[in-house]
């Protein structure tokens, strides 16, 4: 880098003279073991110039409705500079479209940010600066996002020393309670102005890191007024255990096991999508077995999911009595899981081409007759809880995110399409065995907590339905494809994502045909959640705080990776 | 008929004493020997209802509760006793010391001398005069002064907002509780509970005497007793899953023991109070022309048909506990301010118009 | 099929409850306070059948812990179904899942609020060295680093059997402790009055900053 470039007051973005010249990362040509045809799974980079990105960005966004920011990841090239990849999709037409931008300066690397079309791109961008040290400027809050603030370097830097520069602190974390803003100017200086978090006289409440209802371990700064909330500023990274950069030293069947821990009510359904995109990448096609075993699977991981959900969000209202009716009910699919898998929470099932074992005798009868219990159970939920005047009062109309909020910020999941947006990964680019059963995509159009919750049971049902379909029609076939013993993927930038237990779940791969991936990122599907709580927050009560929270549904793990 | 008195007890006692002791030295001793009697009494019932809850809970939610310490898990309440007892109690820096070790005590005392005007049977009361309703709401409110005192010298955020919504919720449903007592008092023209226990075992049952008015007042006094309380769905002082754990979140060892002591008893207090002024206190149950059933139920002892009466009326504030969610501040307050309130009004009036024509039994 | 065979811990150790009533029969073996004894054997079986464990739970191992308290595996046969979520009235802290970097001093100050006698039940493959994430750079290798821990539940995550059994493993070890004549008695600190007035200092000095 140039000397004269170092000093934060006149640093141009990335030269014009480099940004014509990176090279395309993705069309490479392909490695000996790569297929003839590209994998159906691999993105096509547009390559965009940091002065050009946020023109072209606002033309996307405005004139091609690419109104849902799917996934922004950051990148690091070495000798060929930091970047992001941005992942866009329209929710109107359905066209999906990769960009990448690249700064070749590595002391000072500054990009512009997107946070005015995309809401969700405020916290994903913080990320970015969080792992890589890239600055956006035009960004609001430019504050790390898991790392304590008094972090040393930036981890997801291939040639930082994180070990060395980062012992264990035993003292408390600090808390700034001012941000950086970074402001582009005419004349292509950057300007740094600090802004105020809370106002002066905010009543501040700390809401976690070790608080009952905010299920794991995250912490809320809450402005109150009286009961009232103004503010909340989410703190993540209390179990930020840096899986991903855990991910580019180990191999690729290593790397299947730590996404069963991300999201561990999604066990089935995060491994399920690495696999695939593995599988895919590498141009391995699953006998139907596989299909329609991972398909069940995921569904049952699913109602899993939503029982727990539903759970948890009594407790957390006080109902306890039906926690522990969740709970009855869940011990049940954890028994089918457990005959077939070996393991109650982290299963440890899906494989690269395949599964870990077959189907265990006893599996269809199990969920044969589980299926009509569940059903049956339903009901209970909805006498007990859902039907409560109590619930009613303090479910609907609270917490209101509109369709515009939701696609803006990412909500995938139940969660969005209580708000009306069908944004189903199952219906929009079917996988596995979806393509062959008849199921609805609940969406209701309130947007409340009460519409959250109902999408959820709902599709308790949807996913019976779907396992009905299946159960008795798992074709023969091997339940294993013969993989080499190291597995390598072709070069390239991958892209897969499945309809996990609260979203799309994504997984994004870049291979440099080594057998360890170069990176690997998931598109967490609770990170656009936590995003959104201040948005569907304020203005409401301090308990509804934690009905919101509750029916948002987030795991943190998942969160904060 | 088992007309026991236990009047005939305490005389014979006083009796004695005053012919080995002087007058001031037998009340004296009286006096200790009632206390004695009161906080032992406290203590018991506050382990049978912790157990009663534990084994109701679990049994609601399809589980079985204690069972490892002594049988059927008998035991497992003296366990917790005993680690209370010998658990550190922590003294904060930054807070009001004396307030902070202040506040436990006052709960505990007004819920012991809330519980002394129990009428436990004919003739067995501690505090007896002719203004006992009155009494026991004033000191009953006493009790809230000590959660204050707890929220605000703890020096913590959850702690006073818990401490907060607490002072407006017991303070809103005092009212509440005060105008069913009142409705009450129109129909037994007197303020004593001996008084009103007398007249319910010679008439019969407040709720059925004073019929329609008498019914809605018991189940409104049942909503705000089960608030003043605080148990759910009113609990929100303490409410888990917002505030950690309210008003005693800094309170550790014995000193949370009182609080929790304290819960439980003005729970069996208030159920206590509901079986006195509503389904007759000591008076057993009598159903007239059915003579052979009222002398059966005539020789069970008044003590047991009031515990009995007080226990059933603490299982259905379990139920209600056990089953419904919690409900959200403004929510409790509109509930009070805007149903309760003016219903039991309107009920007043009613009552005063049934007595005024005599309509009731 | 090929049975995976554990290195590490032999069966026998997860089978081993006889340990620390060997330890009671040994220290008692020259005889014991005919008045101390009786009363430190209620003490300590108070304390061992009241263990209220603090809801604290990071990440996987915190759900089995719910499906412990659920109703098939129903703690609260043991008494120890009063989670409390204030860490001064509990007595335990169950430690269900990765401590990060991050999170090291929040837990560390949790433990530091807890009223004594208070224990640490490290659960679960994360809690004890790390885990699958030993080798990430935000990850403590095992909480041992930074508060004390009585009891080791091996597993990712652990069986609520498996829960279950640590849990009445500690309860045997809290029947070790006594209460009265050794651990509690007061002794007489020197150095009292000049800590504690250095440690005002620091405090204030802290507070100012």
């Amino acid at each position: 880098m140039d000397n004269e470039k170092l000093t934060t007051e006149s640093v141009k973005p990335a030269a014009p003279t480099a940004a014509a010249t990176p090279r395309p990362v993705a069309p490479k040509p392909a490695a000996p073991a790569a297929p003839a045809v590209p994998a159906e799974n691999l993105c096509e980079l547009q390559v965009v110039a940091p002065e050009a990105l946020h023109a072209e960005m606002k033309r996307l966004h405005d004139e091609e409705q690419m109104d849902f920011l799917e996934c922004l990841t950051g990148m690091d090239w070495e000798a060929d500079g930091l970047g992001v990849i941005y992942h866009l999709e329209s929710t109107v037409t359905g066209k999906r479209v990769c960009l990448k931008t690249v700064t070749t300066d590595r002391e000072n690397p500054l990009l512009p940010s997107v946070t005015d079309l995309w809401d969700v791109a405020n916290i994903y961008e913080r990320e970015v600066f969080d792992f890589y040290g890239i600055k956006f400027t035009g960004h609001p809050d430019m504050r790390r996002v898991f790392m304590r603030e008094d972090w040393v370097g930036y981890p997801f830097r291939k040639d930082d020393e994180t070990e060395k520069n980062n012992p264990l602190r035993m003292d408390n974390e600090p808390l700034a309670d001012d941000t950086e803003v970074l402001t582009l100017q005419a004349d292509g200086t950057v300007k740094s102005n600090r802004r105020e978090i809370f106002e002066d006289g905010d009543y501040v409440v700390n809401i976690g890191p070790q608080h009952p209802s905010t299920h794991g371990v995250l912490h809320f700064r809450v402005a109150l007024e009286g009961e009232r909330i103004k503010k909340i500023d989410p703190v993540l990274g209390y179990i930020h255990r840096g899986i991903e950069k855990m991910n580019e030293s180990l191999t690729y069947p290593q790397t299947l096991a730590l996404t069963d821990r991300l999201d561990y009510l999604g066990a089935m359904q995060s491994r399920h999508a690495l696999c695939m995109c593995i599988e895919k990448a590498m141009g391995v096609e699953v006998s139907d077995r596989v299909k329609v075993i991972r398909t069940i699977m995921d569904e049952l991981q699913r109602i899993d999911s939503h029982i727990l959900f539903f759970s948890c969000l009594c407790q957390d209202l006080g109902a306890t009595t039906a926690f522990l009716y969740g709970f009855r009910d869940r011990e049940k699919i954890l028994d089918i899981f457990e005959e077939t898998c070996g393991g109650r929470l982290i299963l440890n099932y899906n494989t690269i081409g395949g599964v870990m074992a077959d189907l265990h005798p006893n599996f269809q009868k199990r969920v044969k007759e589980f299926i009509p219990y569940m059903r049956r159970n339903i009901k209970e939920y909805y006498d007990i809880f859902v039907g409560n005047v109590i619930f009613h009062n303090r479910a609907k109309g609270v917490g209101v995110l509109t369709k515009e909020q939701a696609i803006s910020f990412g909500c995938t999941g139940g969660t969005g399409r209580a708000s009306g947006w069908h944004n189903d990964v199952r219906k929009r680019m079917p996988y596995a065995a979806y393509d062959k059963v008849q199921f609805n995509e609940v969406v209701r159009t309130e947007g409340d907590s009460y519409a959250r919750l109902l999408v959820r049971l709902d599709e308790i049902m949807e996913s019976l339905s779907i396992i009905e379909q299946l159960i008795d029609n798992i074709p023969e076939g091997s339940f294993q494809e013969k993989m080499k013993p190291i597995i390598k993927v072709p070069a390239g930038t991958y892209y897969t994502a499945v309809e996990g237990s609260r979203g799309e779940f994504g997984v994004l791969l870049e291979s440099k045909g080594d057998k360890s991936p170069y990176r690997l990122h998931y598109r967490s599907t609770g990170l656009p959640l936590v995003a959104v709580m201040d948005t569907v927050c304020s203005g409401n009560m301090l308990a509804d705080l934690i009905t919101i929270g509750g029916t948002v549904d987030y795991i943190v793990p998942d969160v904060d990776r | 008929m088992f007309d026991f008195d236990f009047k005939i007890v305490t005389e014979w006692l006083h009796a004695l004493l005053t012919g080995v002791m002087p007058e001031w030295a037998a009340i004296l001793t009286e006096s200790i020997l009632v206390a004695l009697a009161i906080i032992t009494l406290y203590a018991v019932f506050a382990i049978v209802l912790i157990y009663m809850e534990r084994k109701v809970c679990a049994a609601f939610q399809c589980r079985l509760g204690p069972m490892r310490v002594g049988p059927w898990g008998t035991l497992q309440v003296f366990g917790d006793v005993f680690k209370m007892l010998t658990k550190e109690i922590i003294n904060l820096r930054k807070t009001d010391m004396f307030l902070h070790n202040l506040a436990p005590f006052l709960v505990v005392t007004a819920s012991m001398t809330t519980f002394a005007c129990l009428p436990w049977n004919k003739g067995a009361q501690i505090i007896d005069f002719n203004v006992g309703i009155f009494f026991f709401l004033a000191i009953s409110s006493l009790g809230v002064v000590g959660i204050l005192l707890a929220g605000w010298s703890s020096n913590n955020k959850y702690s006073l907002i818990g401490a907060m919504r607490s002072g407006a919720q017991i303070i809103s449903y005092e009212l509440s509780i005060g105008m069913t007592m009142l409705t009450m008092i129109c129909l037994t023209g007197t303020m004593s509970f001996s008084e009103i226990c007398a007249q319910q075992a010679a008439e019969g049952w407040n709720i059925f005497r004073g019929h329609i008015p008498a019914v809605i007042a018991f189940v409104i006094y049942l909503i705000a007793g089960n608030a003043e309380c605080n148990r759910g769905p009113f609990d929100l002082p303490e409410c888990e899953s917002e505030l950690t754990a309210g008003y005693h979140t800094e309170y550790s060892g014995m000193h949370f023991g009182y609080y929790y002591l304290a819960e439980y008893l003005n729970l069996f207090i208030c159920a206590g109070m509901a079986s006195t002024i509503f389904l007759g206190g000591w008076a057993p149950l009598v159903i007239p022309g059915l003579e052979g059933f009222n002398e059966v139920m005539a020789c069970i002892p008044g003590a047991v048909w009031f515990v009995g009466k007080t226990f059933f009326v603490v299982f259905l504030l379990m139920w209600l506990r056990w089953t419904f969610p919690r409900l959200r501040i403004d929510q409790i307050l509109s509930l009070e301010w805007k149903y309760l309130v003016p219903l039991s009004m309107i009920n007043l009036v009613l009552m005063a118009l049934v007595i005024a024509y005599g309509l009731h039994f | 099929m090929k049975r995976p065979k554990i290195k590490s811990i032999p069966y026998e150790e997860f089978k081993d409850n006889e340990t620390f009533e060997k330890i009671v029969a040994e220290l008692n073996a020259g005889g014991a306070h005919v008045l101390v004894k009786p009363l430190d054997d209620l003490i300590n079986w108070g304390r061992s059948n009241s263990l209220w464990p603090l809801t604290f739970a990071t990440s996987c191992c915190g759900i089995e812990f719910m499906a412990v308290c659920a109703a098939r595996y129903d703690i609260a046969r043991f008494g120890f179904e009063v989670t409390r979520n204030s860490p001064r009235q509990a007595d335990v802290i169950l430690v269900s899942g990765t401590i990060t970097n991050k999170m090291a001093p929040v837990l560390k100050r949790l433990y530091d609020q807890m009223a004594d006698p208070k224990y640490v039940v490290a659960i679960g493959g994360c809690s004890i060295s790390g885990g699958p994430f030993t080798k990430s750079y935000h990850v403590v290798k095992g909480v041992d680093q930074i508060i004390p821990v009585d009891v080791y539940v091996p597993g990712c995550p652990p069986r609520p059997e498996s829960f279950l059994y640590g849990m009445m493993q500690l309860q045997r070890k809290v029947k070790v402790e006594n209460f009265f004549g050794t651990t509690n008695r007061k002794q007489k600190d020197p150095y009292k009055e000049e800590m504690k007035e250095q440690n005002v200092e620091l405090l204030n000095q802290q507070e100012e900053a």
